[in-house]
């Protein structure tokens, strides 16, 4: 199975009462698996939710996970520094995805820095063997020292698919579900949080004294004289590349286990560190006093694979093959949103962007989307462009923003846009094809139906718009007027005014699975 | 180490290069191979180029095939061959539909698993963890016309 399937699975076994998250490759499977299995699994509006309900379950006793990919962990990084003071009464493993090399994202940020910077124990399966089993020590781990449980995975640990062996006895989840009254503990004003971050330094201390035996990291005897340090999928590609060496096999990669490092580390004339993404085992290690040696920054960027760890192994640091390109994905015949990015592109628009599927709209033959940052950020930057923008050309500015996206975070980029209303006012486009299509067609609070497609409560974007107080909101029927958009988005940016275009349709895709459900 | 058999398959998004990869991995598990299998998913659903990687041995590490090390490499779309070839070794064995008569498969969307076929006579799975394979992965109904055109693949 794959390594999301492993933890879905892991999750149920352990007991777990809910599962919360927000869609992102290469985390989307976990949730999805955990809801077919028969786990209780919900979407979040985005993750700073998915993680606080998390904390909320955790902390009346249950087990909770809560999924998201790496940028997500960016958005719920508010609840996620601080749930590390306050701790939790259950067990809460947070799962963050990481995509190294981007094959589905705007970054390649290393999540291992922020358990550091949160202080909070993390794991890191290699494979989806220790996906299951990780998951599931997680959960203890979590509970018997109070803390949230970071479980960082990668690319290839999410989709890599594995034989996994079941090894414990899947659990009828917990009875004794309560909220116990904790000021001290649970209420972080300043007078509470300054012991909080005391306690919590003594728990990463006896984390630490307790990984320094834990099950978590792995020692292999070697043939040679070269010792391999390493963590997640760079064990198998370390393996692979020089079975005769040595392997210290991190799985419990933060607070890290300094004194068998350093045990490991002295056995060999050559110590070598093996990790994915940023130098953070190198740059630890090295400032433990432990001298290590590392990679060059050329193999920071990217994914690592069996042939890059061979030119680490080997000292090289030459420059890379490029592959060739393949073809670029696109549109898909009979989307809507293409008729929109065509009236853009022939109007002459600026158009600060967003993520999803519509993303594509920046690739030829539309190339007319001019942003990406963040999630939300179309409305947001667009605004910035037309504050201080000529008159002329800040009439040229339209935001574009996904259904999921704009309930995500783009409700707020609204509410600022009539707070703080641009000289010119503004125009936002709201591509809504009802579902979180680019991730594989996922439901949201906007298209009305749960994780299982099932009828929920609709989160109406045209009632959200208009209780915010845009002056104008108007809804195009992309399947029966798509020539309507052209001439509405012309009308709306001659005025000065606030308008939100809803140009609806649902995705072409979306309609085929519903067609199977 | 070296008796791990890399493969590639490679196509367009929707041609069933995904279920082709499940297919060929569950057919070498059940065959008593450690198995490991990796692709990108994501952006694959809007038609772009899709390759899944297949790795089998007595035990394997890495879920991916490093480029110029596949000994096998199956694309589905003929477009896609020159952008895949340098995942190839020399002397790989490079498979796609030139290979097949693609004039006596009963049905286009079965391309992926004929070409498994013209696949599984140069690989030492037995012909019934294949046919295991395809009835435990592909839905009931289309069975019998998957396994017809693994059977016309293989003899080619």
């Amino acid at each position: 199975m794959s390594g999301n399937e492993a933890v879905a699975e892991a999750s149920l076994d352990a007991g777990v009462s809910l599962g919360t998250g927000y869609p992102g490759t290469p985390s989307t499977e976990i949730l999805e698996h955990f809801a077919e299995i028969g786990g209780k699994a919900q979407w979040s509006p985005n993750e700073k939710v998915a993680l606080e309900v998390g904390v909320g379950a955790a902390y009346g006793k249950a087990r909770a996970i809560v999924t998201m990919k790496h940028v997500g962990l960016n958005v719920a990084a508010d609840p996620f520094f601080t749930a590390a003071y306050t701790g939790v009464d259950g067990g809460l493993v947070i799962v963050s995805a990481d995509d190294p090399g981007m094959s589905s994202s705007q970054n390649e940020q290393d999540n291992r820095h922020l358990a550091e910077a949160a202080e909070i124990p993390m794991l890191e399966p290699s494979d989806s063997q220790e996906a299951y089993d990780f998951t599931v020590k997680g959960f203890e781990l979590s509970e018997k020292w109070k803390i949230p449980v970071l479980l960082r995975m990668t690319t290839r640990i999410c989709h890599s698919k594995t034989i996994v062996e079941k090894k414990i006895r899947p659990s009828k989840g917990y009875s004794n579900l309560k909220f116990v009254k904790d000021l001290r503990g649970k209420v972080m004003i300043p007078s509470n949080a300054r012991p909080a971050h005391l306690r919590l330094r003594e728990k990463i201390a006896e984390l630490a004294e307790f990984n320094e035996e834990s099950f978590f990291n792995k020692v292999e005897k070697g043939l040679i004289d070269t010792g391999i340090i390493t963590s997640g999928i760079s064990y198998q590609y370390a393996k692979e590349a020089e079975p005769d060496a040595g392997i210290l096999k991190l799985g419990m990669t933060y607070p890290l286990p300094f004194d068998k490092i350093r045990s490991f580390a002295g056995k060999y004339k050559r110590c070598i560190v093996i990790e994915e993404g940023d130098p953070y085992l190198f740059k630890s290690i090295m400032a433990a006093g432990i001298e290590v040696e590392g990679k060059h920054d050329i193999f920071r960027l990217g994914e690592l694979n069996l042939k890059r760890v061979r030119k680490i192994l080997a000292g090289e640091n030459t420059s890379e093959e490029i592959p060739p390109c393949g073809k670029a994905p696109q549109l898909c015949p009979g989307c809507p949103h293409k008729t929109v990015y065509e009236a853009l592109k022939k109007l002459g628009c600026t158009v600060p962007g967003d993520i999803g599927c519509y993303s594509l709209g920046t690739l030829p033959p539309y190339e007319a989307m001019d942003t990406l940052l963040c999630m939300g950020a179309g409305i947001t930057v667009g605004l910035g462009l037309r504050h201080i923008l000529p008159e002329e050309k800040a009439m040229k500015v339209v935001s574009v923003i996904g259904d999921s996206t704009f309930i995500h975070s783009g409700i707020t980029g609204l509410v600022d846009m009539v707070y703080n209303r641009p000289p010119t006012g503004h125009v936002v486009i709201i591509l809504d094809n009802n579902t979180t299509a680019m991730t594989g067609l996922q439901e949201h609070p906007g298209s009305g139906r749960d994780i299982m497609h099932n009828p929920s409560h609709q989160v109406k974007i045209e009632d959200i718009s208009r209780a915010i107080g845009i002056e104008n909101v108007d809804v195009v029927d992309m399947l029966k007027n798509p020539e309507e958009i052209e001439k509405i988005i012309t009308k709306r940016l001659s005025e000065k005014k606030t308008s939100v275009i809803i140009a609806r349709r649902p995705c072409v895709l979306s309609v085929k699975l519903k067609a199977k459900i | 180490m070296n008796d791990t058999i890399n493969i590639v398959i490679a196509g367009i998004g929707g041609q069933g290069v995904i279920k082709a990869s499940d297919i060929l991995s569950e057919a070498a598990f059940t065959a008593g191979y450690d198995v490991k299998k990796s692709e990108i998913h994501g952006m694959s659903q809007r038609g772009g180029s899709v390759t899944s990687d297949v790795r089998f041995a007595k035990k394997v590490f890495s879920p991916t095939v490093p480029p110029g090390e596949a000994d096998f490499l199956v694309v589905l779309a003929d477009d896609q061959v020159e952008i895949n070839c340098h995942l190839l070794k020399k002397g790989g064995k490079l498979i796609t539909s030139k290979d097949i008569d693609l004039s006596k498969i009963p049905n286009p969307k079965t391309l992926n698993t004929a070409l498994l076929g013209a696949l599984s006579s140069f690989i030492g799975i037995p012909l019934k963890n294949w046919e295991e394979a395809i009835r435990k992965l592909l839905p009931p109904k289309s069975t019998d016309m998957n396994i017809e055109a693994f059977n016309m693949g293989r003899k080619q």
